[in-house]
């Protein structure tokens, strides 16, 4: 499996999720630099890590997502090419428009920085398919604005066309209908504020993380 | 010329920080407070004879999410 991890200035989870990649599948990623025009050729899955790009400047993701590299991002998630996006990459792909809504600030104002019990709502997409469908997991969060946001008409379709993935199984930080990831109509783009990266080895503390990428070996091969 | 670009959140749409500065200013004594929404301000200093729609495309493309937020621009 070819993989890629996109680099932002300010993302700061770039390293884990190469580590958590590499470690998984047996091969390293390639990471890319923002300002690259090209990905790597035959990449399979292109992940975008989580972090303060930009510093969070204008809103969470606003300004990476208008980067050179996200048009390359884009083009390939239209060909089908797995893209996973964690925490500000989940905020870099709503300000892309590669996935519906928006994340706002927390509910609470807080930065919430736990592990939290997510429910595994969908076990059917190539993110999801090491889960067990309605299994609770745990997963740290790390994150300021995570309070996802969208109309009524489009988290009805979201939940109807099964495109929520996770949702937190707990108040977290007041998101819509507790939606903690959400994936895009051909299946293929995952956004998520937990942190799977973070919990791939038994010495992290837990390894309900690491499926999520053996569930995109087996899928991408 | 010059062009201010006003981002508000759409109606509808919860703002957690305005509320925590609706509270602030109950704390500080100011009665009569009975809501407050947060937004941005953003001023562009731009070549003269920019057209209006160029504004609007800048505001769509990236200094607004119209998921979220509307935005309005006064060229002055």
């Amino acid at each position: 499996m070819k993989s890629a991890v996109i680099v932002f200035p300010g993302s700061n989870c770039d390293r884990d999720l190469a580590v958590a990649i590499r470690d998984v599948t047996g091969t390293a990623p390639t990471m890319v630099w923002h300002r690259e025009t090209a990905l790597p050729e035959g990449v399979d899955l292109i992940a975008l890590p989580g972090g303060f790009s930009y510093g969070d400047y204008l809103r969470s993701g606003a300004m990476s997502a208008r980067s050179p590299v996200m048009a390359e991002v884009i083009a390939a998630a239209a060909r089908g090419v797995a893209v996973l996006g964690v925490c500000n990459g989940f905020q870099v792909l709503t300000e892309a428009g590669l996935l519906p809504g928006a994340l706002m600030r927390n509910a609470g104002l807080d930065f919430v920085c736990r592990d939290v019990k997510l429910t595994v709502a969908n076990s059917q997409t190539m993110f999801s398919s090491r889960y067990d469908a309605g299994a609770t997991i745990t997963i740290p969060v790390a994150h300021h604005d995570g309070n996802y946001f969208a109309d009524a008409e489009t988290l009805d379709r979201l939940e109807g066309e099964g495109r929520v993935v996770f949702r937190y199984a707990e108040p977290v930080n007041g998101s819509a209908r507790d939606i903690a990831g959400v994936v895009n109509a051909q299946g293929n783009v995952l956004g998520l504020m937990p942190h799977p990266e973070r919990l791939i080895e038994a010495e992290q503390g837990g390894t309900d993380g690491r499926r999520m990428f053996e569930g995109l070996l087996a899928a991408l091969g | 010329m010059k062009a201010r670009v006003y981002v508000t959140l759409k109606p509808g749409v919860l703002d957690p920080q305005g509320r925590a500065i609706q509270h602030a200013l109950e704390n500080l004594g100011f009665g009569g407070v009975e809501g407050v929404r947060q937004g941005k301000f953003i001023e562009l200093e731009l070549a003269d004879g920019t057209p209006r729609e160029s504004i609007d495309e800048m505001c769509r493309k990236l200094l607004a999410n119209t998921v979220i937020e509307n935005f309005k621009v006064e060229v002055a």
